[in-house]
């Protein structure tokens, strides 16, 4: 696999991405910086969480507008898996890979914490390692984790099954439209979700359920 | 070049949730202003723009605001000369 992580200035999930891909596919994915307009050969691209830019203006605004993210967009286009954790689902609504945008959490605090997540589509190479409806538990970190999209676009994504992930009954950390942790692009190659899987694939950080998720997209880059 | 103040406002849309706002209401409210009725919290930017005139500065700044200052999926924006 030639993973990829963007490097953005003020991401610091950069590092443990690039840790976990390491952990799964046993090689060190490549990173590209922001400012450059090419990526390496590239078949899974990742966009970390942190707070690019400082959060200025809006969570991932600024980066969603850099270089880069034309190259980005031009190989989700082609149909290779990207995805964007925490500030990296930020920047794939802003860049309007993703339709709908993440406010400011209902609760106005910074949310760092587990939360218990159902499995919604398992049809896709990021989940597929999954059960549908499989019940873990993750950890989210961040302030604008609100998701909210309009009633039309929030009928596509539930008609159409595109609500990947979803908080379990009572565990909404951030006050998110229909308690929505993570959502798929049309095509089903572009996941934006706001738990840290890359946190969740070592013994060593409480349990191992992220790790699948990495494992998912190895196989699906396997057998493409 | 004549240069234009412009101020661009970028504000939520109706229906989307505002919690910042509700919390300055509520804080209002704690402070005894009373008859405080919704509060919905915004974004203003003061530019100095070059142009060949008005109606380009004007121009010039709804791009602006359409591609980077608003997020039109949950933001509208108003353009206005100060």
């Amino acid at each position: 696999m030639s993973a990829t992580v963007v490097l953005f200035p003020g991401a610091n999930r950069d590092r443990d991405m690039l840790a976990a891909l390491r952990s799964v596919t046993g090689a060190m994915p490549r990173t590209v910086w922001h400012q450059d307009t090419k990526l390496p050969k590239s078949d899974f691209i990742v966009l970390p969480g942190g707070f690019s830019h400082g959060d200025y203006l809006r969570a991932g605004a600024i980066a969603a507008r850099a270089p880069i993210m034309k190259a980005v967009a031009a190989a989700a286009k082609k149909g290779v898996p990207v995805l964007g954790i925490c500030n990296g689902f930020q920047l794939l609504t802003e860049a309007r890979l993703l339709p709908g945008a993440l406010l400011r959490n209902a609760g106005l605090t910074f949310v760092c914490r587990e939360v218990r997540l159902s499995i919604e589509n398992t049809d896709n190479p990021f989940l597929h390692t999954y059960n549908q409806g499989e019940i873990i538990r993750c950890p989210v970190a961040h302030h604008d984790g609100n998701y909210f999209a309009d009633e039309k676009t929030l009928k596509t994504l539930e008609g159409d099954g595109r609500v990947a992930l979803r908080y379990t009954e009572g565990t909404n950390p951030n006050g998110s439209i229909n308690d929505i942790a993570g959502i798929l692009n049309e095509r089903g190659n572009v996941l934006g979700m706001m738990p840290h899987f890359e946190n969740l694939v070592e013994d060593a950080q409480g349990g191992t359920d992220g790790r699948r998720l990495f494992e998912a997209a190895l196989d699906a880059v396997a057998a493409a | 070049m004549p240069s234009f103040k412009v101020t661009v406002t970028v504000r939520l849309k109706q229906g989307v949730l505002d919690p910042q706002g509700k919390a300055i209401e509520g804080a209002l409210t704690s402070l005894d202003f009373s008859g405080v009725k919704g509060v919905r919290q915004g974004k203003v930017f003061d530019m100095v723009l070059e142009a060949k005139d008005a109606k380009e500065a004007e121009k010039a700044a709804l791009k602006m605001a359409d591609k980077l200052l608003a997020n039109t999926v949950v933001e509208d924006f108003q353009v206005e000369f100060a």
